[in-house]
Parts: structure tokens; C-alpha cells; sequence
């Protein structure tokens, strides 16, 4: 299996901070890889860093065996990634739809796709022509993933998706994943919640303090009790 | 410690204000001209108004455009108390006792008002307000004299007609005129040691503090719109008093002279060119924008003839000197590109490339 | 917490109309004060034109500053140049503007205008690019450059055109009023209010309608998701400047009509009232903009009219009542 995204050495700073101390990990093509990691690991940073929002201060990057470290956000959005923030950073005062058209880059908004979409977020259907401010943060998650899927895109870069949601939308969210990874997407996904991790992921990696402390299959680490409590400290009422 | 534990830090910046000090010490007793003094005089009066404006600009971060506004409200109260009440010091200490309130409570109300929020924000209300003030000013006539100004005359002491050391005595003559140039001196001195000593002072540091990162200030527990604000109205006392030094020694008070818009980007320019935040950058700045301001002019007069004669188009125009603020307004632009932290920044590190 | 299944209906949108009644509230409340019918129409026409003519100059500062957050402090300068370019074309060919034809009279304003916006939105590219490019997301740096900027362009203008006010008089078909009972309209104010109208329906169907317009305003709520979505805002905020820049210049020309004059430092008295009708309202808001001139016109006129020696003040004593109100201006952009 090819890797479509590989970090070698990353260093990022923000500022007088340095915030990612050599990053190295692959995104195996077609795959959903996990970002896990404690608050403060620089799981976002790592995210923010790929799509070019921040820029590494050393080391490369690769996108499907194109280097992207130096280039600009726009152009890295171009070479196909989408990119959900943590904030979900939707357009408040644009409709779902103005939110959407501007998303689909290369044209008008394809209405099978759209369809697609439609089917795993019906609410973004009923309130096509409301204001984007006036949803639900869970609607606003949907919309904000929408936004990344609504053309097809290489590599989905999605940060905490299910912060702060209900857990009917986050079976939702997690469905709507497994749906976009059979349409041949990559995804690389932070995420808090293990469940929903536990849920979604093919392989996991595990981030503190700015570099990657474990790196292996979804499967195995579900499986191991110790090493979850080594790595993300998780006590064990998180598994009841 | 007079400098407040702030030295120049730079052999020849130490260099350089000790002659400029020199030489503004002895300036009457060598070159007793009119003009030479006007120089000294008003290198004197800005070093001290720059030093005020480098404490907003230079040690906030803040740019405000209102600072001719107390400048003028310094100048005419002292000529508006004179003029009205006589040649006397009960009229100069009723100038004072108006015009320093009256430049605070405006300063406290500006920066209450419009520092609550962004830099930009506050750029722009004083920009505003010292517009209006300015058409004030030249409008209420009955009172400022409008255009005119008001002209007014000094107590005797401070007349040129007053001799207090005769010539015979040391070689050197000392009346009314030398007087008032020494007690300006002297005032712009305390002043300037004054200012060095707040931004060396724990208030000082907040206000960096505050340049650097408002958030991680204003996190850290400090009031930051307090501490701007207090700011502000320092730099109002300190403008205001430098104002009524000016309408001392012209014994005049108009709008040219001391409200203008020039006059604000005169004081923005030599911020630039002598080192924001530094306070020593505005002495080096106004001793060379005033120099070059006074001497300058006449050489691109000459230049400007000189082109007109060998028949070249548009050179005259630019040359003229009336035009001197176009080469002021490409100094600064170049200058803010540059040389941004001026000529004391320059003097302090001259490896350090321009950012 | 809403769910898939959650009601049909969305929180309605409070709708903020009080900002925009403003005005009409401000000019009912005057009727009665300056009594004269026919004056206050007079008055009312006159606020319009003028608050049209402001808008124009003022919308290209308020939208640069909320796309990018750049503030030009140099905006008055593509106000002037604009003026001066007009007499470029209007002085040479003033027989056509003195005849008595409404259409000859037109026939050599467009070219005129277009020609001023063309100079100044191409100044515009030229200060962009040498001026705030250099300094981007620097605000400091940023306003002494664009401070500098004003300086130069000025005293650039007074080399080339001489220090002397040039007059620019009004084309004869433009002149004089419509009486209409004891009412008399200026006709080159329902003019000036025409085409204040049309930009500003221009400016609103552009940003309503078109993929551009809805990328200026995604790009003045969130610079970093619009290029993240792939889109270069560099380049979109380029040409919101130029034509910006532009729309300045044609603000210009008219109130050099209205004035029926040029000088150099007109940009300078119009930049303050330009940044007072910016800050009322709300930096980046084009609808405050368009809110904010009017009611900073209808206060110079009415004030005026009823205490001719406030008006020197008036628009402070309007921003300071506006700001106690709402301290972020009318319509605060949301995300700053």
C-alpha cells in the first residue's frame, strides 16, 4: 500500500514557540488514520501545519510524492485536500448553500454528489437558504465536513470532529466517515473521543509533546488496556 | 541615577547627545542669532514633544494623531491668558493652571473612549478629533483669534530689552531672551529625564508588555486600557507643557504654529528617523530634522533654480523648496521600510539587518 | 442539543433593523425643528447627494479593512488624484461642458470619470504593492507607510498641478434646480444620488450574487478557511483595493463637481470624514458604510441649518453618540 501523505522531521514554531519537535508519520492511501493525543500534544498544530496555515520550520513533507512544505495553503487545498478545523470555521453569514458553492471550487455544485451528502446530513438540506450562524454546532459540523467532501477530494484533513456533540449526531459523523472512506478518500482524523476512534480508524498514531509516540494498527491498540492507559492516560471508565 | 539606569548603550550615540547637549547649552553665548537661536529653540521644544509622542508610539504601540491637538491647547492657553490678562505671571500660571487639566481630561476622554479596542481604532478617533479641534481653533475667533493666532507680550523678565548680566561683565550679554532660551532648555531637559524615567519605571515595563502581546498583558492581570490610557495623558502633560514653552518663546500661538497636520507628521518623522521607542531617538531625531528643515530648504531653492535655469521640466517643481515634504513624506516611507528602529536602533546594534 | 430529527425551524436571525431606520427616524425628527417643508426637503435631497457621494469614497476603505484588516490612512489621496485626473479631461474639452445638452454633458463626464477611476484603481495596485505589501498584518508600520503614502501623493499633486485651487465647473445642463411646488432640488444632486445608488447596489449585488462578491465576504469573516477551501484571498484582496482605490477616485471627480473645485488637499478633509462614516459604521460593514454616510451628511446639512456653529463639530458629537451606543460601530463585523 502506497503512503499519500508522509511527514519526515517536521518542526514547527509559532512565534517564540516551538510547537512540533520532528514529526514523522505516513497516511496510507485509502486508509482512516487516527491522530490521537492529550489537549496541548500538537495534534492541531501537525493539521494546521500540512494545510499550510502555519509553515514547518523544518523537515518535509509529501503529498502523493509531491513536496508541499514550502507551498501556500491555497495550493495545497488544490493538490486536494480538505480541510474541516477543530473550529469548523463555517461561513456564519453565508446560506449552507452559498457555504457549499463556494467549497465546490471547480464548478457548479454537482447535484448527485450534493444527494450523497444529503443522505448522511439531512438537516443540511432543510436549511439550504438559512444562515450558516443560525445552526446547531452539530449542524455545523456537517456542514463544515460537507464542505470538504462536497468535491472529491484526496486527503480529508478533519480536526475533533465530535467535540461537544450529541451522541446521535456522532453515530451520524462516524457513519458518514466509514461512507466517504468506501468513496476512495484518505483520511487523517484528530480525535478525543477513543470510541469514536475505536469506531473509524484503520491505524492510530499517538502524539505528546510535539512528536509521535506510537504508531500501529486501530485494532491492536483497542485491544490493549495498559497501553492506553500509557499513552493517552485513559482510565478505565472510559470503557464502560 | 539621572538616567534612570538607561544609558544611550552606544559609544557614539553617547557621543553625539553629549555634543548636542554642548552645544544646546551654549548656542546663546556663541551664536547669539536670531536664527540660531529659533534652531536651538525649537530642537529644544520638539526633543521634548517627540519624547512624549515616543512614549505612545514607541513604548505602546499606539498611534495618535491628536498630539499637535495638545500641543496647540498648551500654546494657546498661555497665549489666550497672556493676551487677555496682560503681560504678567499671574496670566502664565493661569495659562498653565487651564491648559495642563484641559490636555488631560481630553487625553483621558480619548483614551477611555477609543483604546478599548484596536490600535487602528484609536489611530483613526484621534485623527477625528484632532481635525475638529484644528477647525475649532481656526473658527472661533473670538477667542483664538481664528487664522490669525494671537500674538501676546512676556512679562519683563523675559523681554529681549531686559538685561540682567551686562555685556562687560563675562564678555557675553544676558537679557530676557537668553533667560526664557535657558528655562526652556532646562524644562525640556527635566521633561525628556522625566519621560526616561516612567518608561524605565515597573509602569514602563507594562506598557512594552502591553506592545508586545495585549492579550498575554490583559491575561496576566494588568488593565491594559488603565495603563494606555494613563499613558496617553502623560504624553498630553508633556505635549501640552511643550506647547506653552513654544508660545513663549514666539510669543505667538496660531494654528500653523501649533495645531497643523504638519506639525503631527513632522513629529511622526523624527520618532522614525531618531528610533521609536528609545526616547534618547528623539533628541538625535529632532536635532536632525530641524537642522535639516532650516538649512536644507535653502539648498533645494538653490537647486531648484539651478533647474529652472538649465530649462529641465518638472525638476524645478519638485525642487522647489515648498515641495520639501514630498522628499520628507519618500524619507519616511523609506525610513519605516528601512531603518525601522531609526538611528538610535542603528547606533545600539549596526549589525542587525533592517527587519 | 439538536439531533437529526430536530424541528423544521431554525432560531431566527434577530434582524437588526434599528441602524437602518436611523436615518429616517433622524429626518422625521428634524421636519419639525427646521419647520419649512420646502426647506427641509431641500435639506433632505442635500443630505442624500452628499452621504451618496461619501459612500462612494468611503466603501473601498471599509472593505479593505475588513477583508485583510489593512487601513489605508492614504484613501484621501486616490480621493484627489481622482479630481485632478477629471480636469485633465474636462478642461481641455470644456466647450462640450459648457453646451447646453444634457448628452453632450454626459458624453465627456463618463470618460471622465472612467478615466479617474481607472488612474486611481491603478494607483491603488502601485500603493498595494509597495506600500502594504511589504508591511502585511503590521498595523503599526502599517499606518506610518500608508501615513507616508498621503504625504507623497499630495505633494506629488501640488508639483505637477501648482499649489492654486483649480476650478472645475459644474456642465451647464447640470446646473440650476427642479422646482417642484416651492421645492427646489439642485439637478446635479439627484444625479450624485443616482449614481450613489447605483454603486451601491452594484457593491451589494456583487456581494450577494456573485462567487467573488460571496468570497469577499467569507474572506472578511475567515481569511484562513477561504484559502484553505484553495482559493488565493492575496490575489482577491488585490483587486477589492483596486477597485476601492477606484470607486475613491469617482468619489473624487463628483465632489470635486459638487465643489466645483480641485485642490491638493481636499483628500485630506475628506479622509477624516471618510474614517468617521468607517468607524459609525463598523469597520468592514459596507451596509454601515452606506448607514454611516448618510447620517453623517444629514448631520453636517441639518446641523447646518439649525446651529450653523456645531457644524464644525457635529460629526464627532455623532461618532461619540454612535460609539456610546454601540462602541464597535452600527454593524460590528462579527469576527473581530
Amino acid at each position: 500500500m502506497t503512503d499519500l501523505l508522509t511527514l519526515a522531521g517536521v518542526h514547527t514554531h509559532v512565534g517564540r514557540y516551538h510547537i512540533l519537535h520532528g514529526v514523522d508519520f505516513s497516511v496510507p492511501e485509502g486508509q482512516t488514520t487516527m491522530l490521537l493525543g492529550r489537549n496541548g500534544a500538537g495534534k492541531t498544530s501537525t493539521l494546521r501545519t500540512i494545510m499550510g496555515l502555519w509553515q514547518a520550520s523544518a523537515g518535509q513533507i509529501s503529498l502523493d510524492g509531491q513536496r508541499i512544505e514550502a507551498s501556500a495553503t491555497p495550493d495545497i487545498a488544490r493538490l486536494g485536500v480538505g480541510y474541516v478545523p477543530e473550529s469548523m470555521a463555517v461561513f456564519s453569514d453565508l446560506t449552507v448553500k452559498e457555504n457549499l458553492i463556494l467549497a465546490a471550487r471547480d464548478g457548479p455544485l454537482d447535484d448527485a454528489r450534493l444527494e450523497w451528502i444529503f443522505g448522511f446530513f439531512p438537516a443540511l438540506r432543510r436549511f439550504w437558504l438559512s444562515r450558516a450562524g443560525a445552526l446547531s454546532g452539530g449542524q455545523k459540523q456537517m456542514l463544515s465536513i460537507a464542505r470538504a467532501i462536497v468535491e472529491p477530494r484526496k486527503l480529508l484533513l478533519i480536526d475533533e470532529p465530535t467535540k461537544g456533540l450529541a451522541p446521535a449526531i456522532v453515530v451520524a459523523l462516524i457513519e458518514c466517515f466509514a461512507e466517504i472512506k468506501r468513496r476512495g478518500a484518505t483520511i487523517l482524523l484528530v480525535e478525543q473521543n477513543f470510541h469514536a476512534a475505536q469506531a473509524i480508524g484503520d491505524t492510530v498514531l499517538v502524539m505528546d509533546n510535539g512528536r509521535i509516540v506510537h504508531r500501529g494498527e486501530m485494532a491492536a491498540l483497542a485491544g490493549d488496556f495498559a497501553l492506553q492507559e500509557k499513552l493517552l492516560g485513559l482510565s478505565l471508565e472510559t470503557h464502560q | 541615577m539621572i538616567l534612570s539606569g538607561d544609558p544611550p548603550r552606544s559609544r557614539v550615540l553617547s557621543i553625539l547627545l553629549v555634543v548636542i547637549i554642548a552645544a544646546l547649552a551654549v548656542t546663546p553665548l556663541l551664536f547669539p542669532g536670531a536664527k540660531a537661536m529659533n534652531v536651538a529653540t525649537k530642537i529644544c521644544i520638539f526633543a521634548a514633544l517627540v519624547a512624549s509622542y515616543d512614549l505612545l508610539l514607541g513604548y505602546t504601540g499606539t498611534v495618535s494623531f491628536a498630539h499637535t491637538m495638545f500641543y496647540g491647547i498648551g500654546s494657546y492657553s498661555i497665549a489666550i491668558a497672556l493676551y487677555s490678562m496682560g503681560p504678567n505671571w499671574a496670566a502664565v500660571a493661569v495659562g498653565v493652571a487651564a491648559g495642563l487639566p484641559l490636555a488631560m481630561l481630553l487625553a483621558l476622554a480619548i483614551g477611555l473612549f477609543s483604546l478599548r479596542v484596536e490600535a487602528i481604532f484609536f489611530a483613526m478617533i484621534t485623527l477625528a478629533v484632532a481635525s475638529a479641534f484644528l477647525v475649532l481653533a481656526s473658527q472661533l475667533s473670538w477667542l483664538t483669534g481664528g487664522e490669525d493666532g494671537r500674538s501676546f507680550q512676556l512679562p519683563e523678565l523675559l523681554r529681549p530689552g531686559t538685561i540682567l548680566i551686562p555685556q562687560d561683565w563675562f564678555g557675553f550679554a544676558v537679557n530676557g531672551r537668553v533667560l526664557t532660551y535657558y528655562l526652556i532648555f532646562i524644562a525640556c531637559a527635566a521633561m525628556i529625564l522625566a519621560l526616561l524615567r516612567v518608561v524605565n519605571s515597573p509602569f514602563g515595563r507594562v506598557l512594552q508588555a502591553i506592545r508586545e502581546n495585549r492579550f498575554r498583558a490583559e491575561a496576566l492581570g494588568f488593565r491594559t486600557v488603565f495603563h494606555l490610557t494613563y499613558a496617553n495623558c502623560l504624553a498630553a502633560l508633556v505635549a501640552a507643557s511643550a506647547g506653552m514653552l513654544n508660545a513663549l518663546w514666539l510669543r505667538y500661538a496660531g494654528p500653523d504654529t501649533s495645531l497643523s497636520f504638519a506639525i503631527m507628521l513632522d513629529i511622526l518623522l523624527m520618532v522614525v528617523i531618531g528610533g521609536m521607542g528609545t526616547i534618547y531617538g528623539a533628541i538625535v531625531g529632532a536635532v536632525i530634522f530641524i537642522l535639516a528643515q532650516n538649512y536644507l530648504q535653502a539648498l533645494m531653492g538653490a537647486a531648484s533654480n539651478a533647474a529652472a535655469d538649465a530649462g529641465l521640466p518638472l525638476l524645478p517643481g519638485l525642487l522647489h523648496p515648498d515641495r520639501w515634504l514630498l522628499w520628507l513624506g519618500l524619507l519616511f516611507i523609506a525610513s519605516v521600510y528601512f531603518f525601522p528602529t531609526g538611528v538610535v536602533g542603528r547606533l545600539r546594534n549596526p549589525s542587525r539587518k533592517p527587519a | 442539543m439538536t439531533d437529526l430529527a430536530a424541528t423544521d425551524a431554525l432560531p431566527r436571525p434577530k434582524r437588526d433593523l434599528l441602524p437602518v431606520l436611523l436615518p429616517a427616524i433622524l429626518a422625521l425628527a428634524m421636519l419639525p425643528l427646521i419647520g419649512s417643508g420646502s426647506s427641509w426637503m431641500t435639506l433632505t435631497v442635500a443630505s442624500l447627494a452628499m452621504g451618496m457621494m461619501i459612500f462612494i469614497m468611503a466603501s473601498g476603505l471599509t472593505l479593505v479593512f475588513g477583508l485583510m484588516d489593512v487601513l489605508n490612512f492614504g484613501h484621501g489621496a486616490f480621493i484627489a488624484v481622482g479630481a485632478y485626473v477629471a480636469t485633465l479631461v474636462l478642461l481641455p474639452l470644456a466647450p462640450y461642458v459648457q453646451a447646453d445638452s444634457l448628452l453632450t454633458n454626459l458624453a465627456v463626464l463618463a470618460p471622465a470619470a472612467l478615466a479617474a477611476m481607472a488612474v486611481s484603481g491603478a494607483l491603488g495596485l502601485v500603493v498595494e504593492r509597495v506600500l502594504i505589501l511589504p508591511v502585511y498584518g503590521q498595523h503599526l508600520k502599517q499606518i506610518l507607510m500608508t501615513t507616508g503614502g498621503l504625504i507623497v501623493a499630495e505633494q506629488a499633486l501640488y508639483a505637477l498641478w501648482g499649489p492654486q485651487i483649480i476650478p472645475l465647473p459644474l456642465p451647464t445642463s447640470l446646473r440650476g434646480s427642479f422646482i417642484i411646488g416651492d421645492v427646489a432640488i439642485a439637478k446635479y444632486r439627484l444625479l450624485a444620488m443616482l449614481v450613489g445608488l447605483v454603486v451601491f447596489c452594484g457593491i451589494q449585488l456583487v456581494l450577494n450574487r456573485t462567487k467573488i462578491g460571496l468570497l469577499i465576504r467569507a474572506g472578511v469573516e475567515n481569511r484562513e478557511m477561504v484559502e484553505a477551501l484553495g482559493y488565493r484571498i492575496r490575489r482577491l484582496f488585490l483587486g477589492v483595493f483596486m477597485v476601492g482605490s477606484g470607486l475613491a477616485g469617482l468619489g473624487g471627480v463628483m465632489w470635486a463637481l459638487y465643489r466645483e473645485q480641485v485642490h491638493a488637499s481636499m483628500g485630506d478633509d475628506l479622509t477624516v470624514l471618510v474614517f468617521i462614516v468607517v468607524i459609525i459604521g463598523g469597520l468592514g460593514s459596507i451596509g454601515g458604510c452606506f448607514i454611516g454616510a448618510l447620517l453623517v451628511a444629514m448631520v453636517a446639512n441639518y446641523g447646518g441649518f439649525l446651529v450653523p456653529k456645531l457644524a464644525l463639530v457635529s460629526n464627532i458629537l455623532l461618532m461619540v453618540a454612535i460609539l456610546m451606543w454601540r462602541p464597535r460601530g452600527l454593524y460590528a463585523v462579527t469576527s473581530r
